[in-house]
């Protein structure tokens, strides 16, 4: 049986080809993270420096992407202060580590990623909700810090429970969702309506 | 040999260690059906342990214990099939036995940390020691190290117990496949700002675990439950493996690209990821022809009824949960509306179920078989076997019941909150509190009961399955050889 077997359907043939199918595509990965790479750090082209957090950001649809895209406007520094490139990353990272402390990410999604409890964060910064501009850091403030008090829940009894979070706390989750929401999603999520500026 | 009962001098060293693996899965197994309730109840009245254990909190354990409970049954499938694959005891097994304790035990701190303490400040003490706060590798820091220590005397008892031994296709696999799953945890463990840069390898860990790694590693078991259970040839398994492996890989890795799309990647990955992911299916295609060619050329004629019926159910549900339900919504003009709903939830359930679940529970009954002297499993079984078949149809009638709830539940999210309301938070709570989907997780909670009563009969199964039993198991008959072992 083995001497009249095709040599596709040889156990050799096969053997080869997993071996060299398998590095062929390691290898390509690794060119494409190597090409990507530039793209995803702070400043890059489809993520923003931290400083963006002392800018108007505003997601506007783009007749040349086909899609919405974060739009970075004027000054327009977060709590009335503006932040030196070290003092913007420290408050960001700051945030960050909160929000996976605090384990944001099982009721919530980052970038459209995580539990689908609680809705996504990746534009939160931008939803009308808050109103206005005006008073939308004050909200989000008295937002985190006192959940149940403060949350709204558009007709569901769903509430954020009360995590305990500092004035301070909430002021650099805020820059955190700022910050997340100046990156260039490719377009997520489509038919976004952002807050009137 | 003691036939009958549950006799650790049925079983050889690297077993013996196997069905410690296995009894903390099943009872992981356990806590994540319950926590899964739990989670699932609060979707309905949320105000359900609200304060004492939030969703995030429930629904943490339910996916953790997931991920453990699988993992654990994988090392404890491979440590099973170890000696009589590469014809050597274990090497290095009293090391193998020690990491098994410190991983338990690992294990049982971090869920008593994630239930009773929850959460902590933004720090690097929290990441280190309460909660890392990543979807699915939540484990806090000193864990994932444990992690990766535990892998790496898996790895060298694997291989060690091969090259004293003798290697063979499925031992090569096995080690390269290890490699894989070792080294890639160790993508996810570090902390970055840069939430975009924090998910890239992020996915490097879940995504190359989940749909490339874990799917080899199974391939390599299943190939092995082939031969044992219907007595394929070697060749042909071994043949099957490589074509697996080289379609796996060939789709997966580069596949990894449809989690990139909305990330704040470059867009080409719209078109990588979009194009290899949708090949992802075709090795789950060759998994299933391979299952049922080979259950049909032995006319279904196994030494254990209960192991193939569930691997034909791994079979038919890896295709279908993984297979069909990720091709649905990877192509990126549909998942940028389905990205983030009940439609990723819907996928992961019934691809994690019927990919790796259904794998488990077939070894599992493999190794109690073994562990009772070899013991009848065919036909003929007490009371028809029952147990066995019903709780088989109450999982999987279950997990394709809340699989299909879910899916109308993202049907909702899709339509009402992404294309029609255009995604803020009002948009998301008009889906959430929409008829359509409140009644969706209605019917999700009820065959997630369905699904509990199946996991109760399984364990009840597990537990008396072959008790008293005196008949001997039947050896598979060998297909035709051509100069080769048709078993290991």
């Amino acid at each position: 049986m083995a001497q009249n077997q095709a040599w596709w359907a040889s156990e050799r043939f096969w053997r080869a080809a997993a071996v060299l199918i398998t590095g062929g595509m390691a290898v390509a990965l690794i060119f494409l993270t190597i090409d990507t790479y530039p793209a995803m750090e702070p400043g890059g082209s489809k993520v923003p420096p931290y400083t963006v957090i002392n800018k108007r950001i505003d997601y506007q649809y783009s007749d040349k992407a086909k899609h919405e895209v974060p739009v970075i406007g004027g000054e327009a520094p977060l709590f009335g202060k503006e932040r030196s490139p070290a003092e913007a990353k420290a408050m960001v990272t700051k945030g960050k580590m909160i929000v996976q402390g605090r384990n944001c990410m099982d009721c919530h999604t980052l970038l459209g990623n995580g539990a689908y409890f609680a809705p996504d964060l990746t534009k939160s910064w931008l939803d009308p909700g808050w109103g206005s501009p005006r008073v939308r850091e004050s909200m989000m403030v008295h937002f985190l810090e006192n959940p149940p008090k403060y949350g709204r829940g558009y007709g569901s009894d769903r509430r954020m429970p009360d995590l305990g979070i500092s004035k301070q706390e909430a002021h650099a989750i805020v820059a955190f969702l700022k910050w997340m929401s100046a990156i260039d999603t490719n377009g997520f999520p489509a038919n976004f309506h952002s807050i009137r500026q | 040999m003691a036939e009958g009962i549950l006799d650790a001098s049925n079983l050889n060293g690297g077993q013996r260690l196997a069905v410690k693996y296995f009894t903390v899965a099943v009872v992981l197994f356990v806590a994540q059906i319950v926590f899964g309730l739990l989670a699932a109840q609060q979707y309905i009245t949320p105000s359900f342990l609200f304060e004492t254990l939030n969703f995030n909190v429930t629904r943490l354990i339910h996916i953790d214990a997931m991920i453990v409970w699988m993992l654990f049954g994988f090392l404890g499938s491979v440590y099973w099939l170890l000696e009589e694959e590469s014809g050597s005891p274990v090497v290095g097994l009293r090391l193998g036995n020690l990491i098994f304790w410190v991983l338990t035990a690992a294990v049982t701190v971090v869920v008593l940390v994630f239930l009773f303490i929850q959460y902590g400040p933004g720090t690097w003490f929290t990441i280190w020691f309460i909660n890392e706060g990543r979807e699915y590798i939540e484990a806090p820091r000193w864990a994932d190290i444990g992690i990766v220590i535990g892998l790496t005397v898996f790895f060298y008892n694997v291989v060690a117990t091969f090259m004293r031994g003798r290697w063979t296709g499925i031992g090569r696999v096995l080690a390269l496949d290890l490699i894989a799953l070792g080294g890639l945890y160790v993508a996810g463990m570090f902390f970055t700002p840069d939430l975009t840069i924090d998910q890239f390898w992020w996915w490097w860990v879940i995504h190359l675990w989940v749909e490339a790694t874990w799917e080899v590693l199974v391939g390599c078991i299943v190939a092995w439950g082939l031969m044992k259970t219907l007595g394929v040839r070697r060749s042909i398994v071994t043949t099957w493996l490589y074509i697996e492996v080289a379609l796996m890989f060939g789709a997966g890795i580069l596949g990894l690209g449809h989690h990139y799309f909305w990330i704040g990647t470059p867009e080409y990955w719209l078109w990588i990821g979009g194009f290899f992911s949708a090949l992802e299916p075709i090795p789950l295609v060759a998994m299933v022809v391979h299952a049922v060619y080979d259950s049909g050329v032995h006319r279904l004629k196994s030494s254990n009824h209960p192991a193939t019926a569930w691997f034909i159910a791994q079979a038919f549900g890896n295709f279908l949960g993984a297979g069909v339900w990720g091709f649905m919504q990877t192509l990126p003009q549909v998942n940028l509306y389905t990205h983030g709903t009940q439609w990723s939830a819907s996928h992961g359930h019934l691809a994690f179920f019927g990919a790796y679940a259904t794998i488990n529970i077939a070894i599992f009954y493999l190794a109690v078989q073994q562990w009772r002297g070899n013991v009848w499993m065919g036909s003929d079984l007490p009371g028809s076997g029952w147990k066995w078949k019903w709780s088989l149809g109450l999982m999987n009638g279950g997990m394709l019941g809340m699989a299909v709830a879910l899916l109308i539940a993202g049907y909702v999210e899709s339509f009402l909150e992404r294309a029609q309301m255009g995604s803020t938070w009002q948009a998301y709570f008009a889906a959430q509190t929409h008829p359509w989907f409140t009644s969706a997780m209605w019917w999700r909670q009820f065959f997630g009961v369905m699904m509990a009563v199946g996991m109760v009969l399984l364990v009840w199964d597990l537990a008396t399955i072959g008790r008293h039993e005196t008949r001997r198991a039947e050896r598979p008959e060998p297909e035709a050889t051509a100069g080769e072992p048709a078993t290991a």
